[in-house]
């Protein structure tokens, strides 16, 4: 039976929208990009090489615990032994990626996003979606959407390791300190994309001030949150800047380890 | 000044209709809305559209223009192209009763859903004490004139109509939101029946209902996801379970 | 078409609200707390009426910002706004029931602005001596209306919880058109009328009524009201036996937006002129100059080159003509438009662009910049606004004793808000009609159940129901060919250029010609289409009650010989003391509008005491000073 806009009690119109402007550029340029990310970082996950390049290691592939790791790249040690699976040795960013992905996954902007461009739920607004049934995110698998702040507390200690990534940075491939190069930049770019970007996180406004009912009992935290709500308005763009910066950081490393570039030193 | 404007217009009601070809004047700085009333005092007397204030105040003039939804007076003609023909239909997610009027009493049903706003006992007028700060969330909320873009726009329901049972819509949720967030409200329970009764997990976030809202109100950010935290700290986090579970054994011994 | 009794849908209510704004709602509210059965009617969908548009805020003397403030100087404010031509009663008992209903408006969920100590904030406004009014940010109406009507979801809420049904005591009837009051033996009976979405008929018995229709602003062509302010409850009540009382004063803002027809009707605020705006004709003439009075020549200055001075120097120079008071401004606009001077839509220029900056504007007049920017594309930084007189409220209004708001000569009927006549006197001050509504309309809901208790419900009979029925069924079984719209443009013309702002006799007797001809065509009023949701059909009854408001205005317009607030003569400028102490009655004899003279009340001596007597001398005559107020 006809459901949606096509229900019997709805004006009898038959096109799935009447919109004139290019409603579907968006969702394709979110779908194109997100795959081609998924295949980079599928790719670099199951590369397991070229990930660290005194003192650069590549976001990807930190905090690297397994023995499989490449030496002195193991910022927390390697707890895990090495892993092998059918006879390969198990890549290292794959035990700590879920991490990251699942903190973008559950993020408030990315599920806009991709259910979105990906499921089509709905494509764009007021343009009819494909599916007859619709449950949102009431049962499993989407309810575990509302596990979002946990991964938004892991997301923090990985701010923090990739911060002190970015601080090693400051050294040469001799580990002295003192030293900058481009790679510095790079990763402590990254760093600060990823915290401005957690920052800006929804959960990170709730848990700050947005969960109390009286704002004038607590000037601290409503300082706090009206600079967090403030960060919270461009969040769309913080996430897609941190993740472009993820991929770049990771790139610029991965070239640099398999000696395709240099990695320029100012001082 | 005048220009010649091709409209299509949706005429019909319950059993049929069709976009029909109208061509009309229009002048520098008009609406849509108003092109509509030349249509109706000129050429259909009886075409049917909903409308009030003509001001962008009152959120009467709902209706979908090139597939959008959005209200006919804040709706400049100079915003199309000088060749381009306007198409205007009813709002798709409710009944249609005739030409460009729906039947919106889904939203009022909804209303009645939502429990009131709950003072403290005993509080006496003119005794409440509140902080601008601590009021300004909630007066965001009560900006919403009630012109139901949000809820024709939402696909949980424009999409599928077996959805209109168990969920309130956005509309709904910036009332709920308003209510939680009020500093003088007693009801302890929004939260729980927001996701139970409300059907706030069957929202997705995909932002449709911020995008067409004419009064900017961000009911996505400020009000269904702080929504969707608060139901989160009530029922899905275990640590604030395990925490509450405790809190209430200790009131035991 | 004519529905048959037997299948008329009936309603039985103890009482029953036409009108679902501000006032409407807070008698429903009242009434029902009383224990009583309600119908509201609402002629739109509910929670649309023009007490959205209100933006200033409530006046009330809670003297949360300024202690000194109180019931007293809240009346004093009133009465000198309304030129001591207000019922005293009304003012006295709404300047001491105005704080008591905003702060009820809070327990019922309403968030107002706060101030530090966190009570509700109060602006100043023009007229009022304190910071009095009420407000959230521009949106006060707003607030109003959704706080009333989340009252009465609030009591269906309770209703459902204790007798099973959220409609038992309070039904909302929305988008449906009341056409008749019905009497039986002198009382009330009920209301006839039809659903707009069908136009299936509906009979409501009911042995009280209120009426909270609001205003009559779309009897005129340029308005800031919404199409419901058709005067309906002014006209129901003049065909039930009521009375209109000072039907000539209306409000009208001398600067509204004329053209284009997106923002036609909305008010330019005097701040525009304030900050550099300059009138200009179709010759491009600043004409401001030539309609200097006389008494005003030495503070405005008579050449452009001293006037564009007092902007940078107030001191050395006198004030730019633009600023002379609002009557001043209204005649000269008026004037250059009939002179043939004005645009083709009758109105003339108003430029702020030439003297401010783009950024200068932005600033200082934000929500103008932003309300034509986005609803008209009129960029007022740019280009010139094209503004003339524009209808804005309604002070006459239905005759009713102040206490109880029952309408005079029709037992059962009561009437609230603008639809009601005598608070507000000859000119209502900014922010007194939100709480008009809120304490009249309780007083109406009071009246209502107080009058229940000494009567009984009458049936209405079959005669009045088909004579009903007929009615409804006329505009589709007529031939004569007449437009309502058409009609409808050709009335507003005839209020606008006759009965608007500045007036004369000779144009007032005009105008009363003219209705009268637009009487007999009225009678041939054809609709086309079906009943159902059909404007054309809607707009041939709202046509014959804004006929009877123009009539009444007109007459009304042309006995009073004085000017006087909303009343503006030109052949009678002054006020006049002895045209003070009278009320203009306006009555329907069933063929035309009947005016009468009758003496407004004195006030009483401990009112009296509260002015200055040097201020009263100024409107009253000698002996009414002699005598110091009635005992």
């Amino acid at each position: 039976m006809a459901t949606g806009v096509f229900s019997s009690s709805r004006a009898k119109i038959s096109e799935r929208t009447l919109r004139t402007d290019k409603w579907w550029l968006q969702p394709l340029i979110t779908f194109s990009v997100l795959i081609l990310f998924i295949i980079y970082a599928t790719f670099r996950a199951f590369e397991n090489g070229n990930y660290f390049a005194e003192p650069l290691i590549s976001p990807f592939y930190s905090p690297c615990l397994s023995a499989a790791c490449a030496t002195g790249s193991s910022l927390l040690g390697q707890p895990f032994g090495i892993i092998k699976i059918l006879g390969m040795t198990l890549s290292p960013a794959l035990l700590i990626l879920i991490f990251p992905l699942g903190f973008r996954m559950t993020c408030y902007y990315y599920r806009k996003a991709y259910y979105r461009a990906f499921w089509m739920s709905p494509p764009a607004c007021a343009v009819a979606e494909p599916h007859s049934k619709y449950t949102g995110e009431t049962r499993a698998p989407l309810i575990l959407q509302n596990g979002h702040r946990y991964f938004f507390y892991i997301g923090l200690i990985f701010n923090a390791l990739l911060t002190v990534d970015a601080i090693l940075a400051f050294r040469n491939s001799d580990k002295q300190w003192g030293h900058m190069s481009v790679g510095t930049l790079v990763l402590v770019a990254n760093a600060t994309f990823l915290w401005l970007y957690s920052a800006s996180c929804h959960t990170c406004r709730h848990t700050i001030g947005g969960r109390l009912r009286n704002f004038s009992k607590h000037p601290v935290r409503y300082k706090a949150w009206t600079i967090v709500s403030a960060l919270n308005h461009k969040h769309q763009n913080f996430a897609w800047v941190s993740l472009l910066g993820v991929a770049f950081a990771d790139f610029y490393v991965r070239e640099v380890a398999a000696h395709v570039f240099t990695n320029f030193y100012f001082f | 000044m005048a220009r010649k404007l091709n409209l299509r217009i949706w005429r019909g009601n319950r059993e049929s209709g069709s976009l029909q070809n109208i061509s009309v004047d229009a002048n520098e700085g008009e609406v849509v809305l108003d092109v509509i009333h030349r249509v109706q005092a000129e050429q259909i007397n009886d075409l049917a559209v909903r409308w009030n204030c003509k001001a962008g105040k009152c959120g009467s003039c709902s209706m979908e223009i090139n597939g959008k939804p959005r209200l006919a007076c804040m709706t400049q003609v100079s915003s199309f192209p000088e060749d381009e023909e306007i198409t205007i239909t009813p709002l798709r997610a409710f009944p249609v009763i005739k030409d460009l009027v729906t039947d919106v009493s889904f939203n009022y049903k909804k209303a009645m859903e939502i429990p009131s706003f709950q003072p403290p006992e005993g509080m006496k007028p003119g005794e409440p004490r509140m902080q601008q700060v601590d009021v300004e969330r909630s007066q965001e909320f009560r900006k919403c004139i009630e012109c139901f873009l949000c809820q024709n726009t939402c696909h949980v329901i424009r999409d599928h109509e077996e959805n209109k049972e168990s969920f309130a819509g956005p509309r709904f949720f910036i009332r709920i939101a308003e209510l939680d967030m009020h500093p003088l409200d007693m009801l302890r329970n929004r939260k729980k029946k927001a996701q139970e009764e409300h059907g706030l997990g069957m929202c997705n976030i995909t932002k449709c209902c911020t995008e067409v809202c004419p009064e900017h109100i961000r009911i996505t950010d400020n009000a269904i996801i702080p929504m969707k935290e608060r139901v989160v700290d009530e029922k899905y986090d275990p640590l604030r379970w395990l925490g509450s579970k405790i809190r209430k054994r200790e009131g035991i011994l | 078409m004519t529905n048959n009794s037997a299948a008329l849908e009936r309603h039985k209510y103890d009482v029953l609200v036409i009108g679902a704004g501000g006032a409407g709602l807070r008698a429903a509210v009242e009434a029902r707390e009383a224990g009583l059965r309600v119908a509201i009617i609402c002629k739109s969908l509910f929670g649309k009426a023009h007490t959205v548009m209100a933006e200033g805020g409530a006046a009330a003397s809670m003297g949360n910002v300024n202690e000194k403030d109180n019931w007293m100087v809240h009346f004093r404010d009133t009465m000198r706004g309304g030129k001591f031509l207000n019922h005293y009663r009304m003012a006295e008992l709404h300047a001491k029931e105005a704080p008591d209903r905003i702060w009820e408006l809070e327990m019922w969920g309403a968030l107002f602005d706060r101030t530090k100590e966190g009570k509700i904030s109060q602006r100043n406004f023009g007229g009022h001596e304190y910071p009095r009014l009420a407000h959230v940010g521009d949106r006060t109406g707003l607030e109003l209306i959704r706080t009333m009507q989340q009252r009465i979801v609030a009591l269906q809420q309770k209703d459902k919880q204790e007798h099973g049904d959220a409609e038992s005591f309070i039904k909302v009837f929305a988008e449906l058109t009341i056409t008749e009051i019905l009497k039986e033996n002198g009382k009330v009976a009920g209301a006839y009328g039809y659903w707009r979405e069908n136009g299936n008929e509906v009979l409501f018995e009911a042995p009280a009524v209120v009426l909270a229709t609001g205003g009559v602003g779309k009897t005129f062509k340029i308005t800031s009201n919404s199409w419901e302010g058709t005067g309906d409850g002014h006209a129901l009540a003049l065909k039930a036996g009521g009375n209109l009382v000072d039907m000539e004063f209306l409000q009208f803002h001398p600067t509204g937006m004329v053209w284009p027809p997106s923002v036609r009707g909305i008010l330019v605020t005097e701040s525009v002129r304030g900050e550099g705006g300059i009138l200009t004709n179709t010759l491009g003439e600043r004409f401001m100059f030539k309609y200097i009075p006389d008494v005003f020549k030495d503070k405005y200055a008579d050449n452009e080159a001293e006037a564009d001075r007092w902007y940078l120097d107030q001191d050395n120079n006198r004030r730019p003509p633009e600023l002379l008071p609002r009557d001043e401004v209204a005649r000269a606009i008026n004037s250059e438009v009939k002179a043939g001077r004005g645009t083709e839509h009758g109105g003339v220029f108003l430029d702020v662009s030439k003297r401010l900056s783009a950024e200068v504007i932005k600033k200082r007049l934000p929500s103008m910049w932003h309300q034509f920017y986005e609803l008209a594309g009129v960029d007022i930084t740019k280009e010139a606004m094209e503004v003339g007189p524009t209808c804005h409220y309604v002070m006459g209004g239905i005759e009713v004793d102040p206490d109880t708001a029952a309408a005079v000569n029709v037992p059962g009927l009561f009437a609230a808000g603008e639809c009601a006549g005598g608070m507000h006197g000859s000119n209502r001050l900014g922010g007194n009609s939100l709480t008009d509504l809120l304490v009249f309309g309780r007083r109406a809901g009071m009246g209502a159940v107080q009058y229940l208790k000494g009567t009984s419900a009458t049936p209405v009979s079959e005669a009045s129901i088909s004579k009903a029925v007929q009615k409804i069924a006329a505009p589709f079984t007529r031939t004569g060919g007449e437009n309502p719209y058409l009609l409808h443009q050709e009335l507003q013309e005839i209020t606008h250029n006759l009965v608007g702002i500045i007036r004369t006799k000779k144009e007032l007797d005009e105008a009363i010609l003219k209705i009268a001809d637009i009487r007999m065509r009225i009678q041939n009023v054809t609709v086309s289409g079906s009943r159902e949701f059909n404007p054309g059909f809607h707009l041939s009854f709202d046509l014959d009650n804004m006929l009877l408001i123009a009539e009444s205005t007109a007459k009304s317009a042309v006995i009073r010989e004085e000017s006087r607030g909303g009343h503006t003569r030109d052949d009678f400028p002054n006020m006049s003391p002895v045209w003070r102490q009278k009320n203009n009655i306006s009555s329907f004899n069933g063929t035309e509008v009947v005016v009468k003279q009758q003496t407004l009340p004195e006030l009483p001596k401990d009112l009296f005491g509260l002015f200055d007597p040097h201020e009263l001398e100024k409107y009253m005559t000698q002996e009414e000073m002699a005598k110091g107020g009635s005992n």
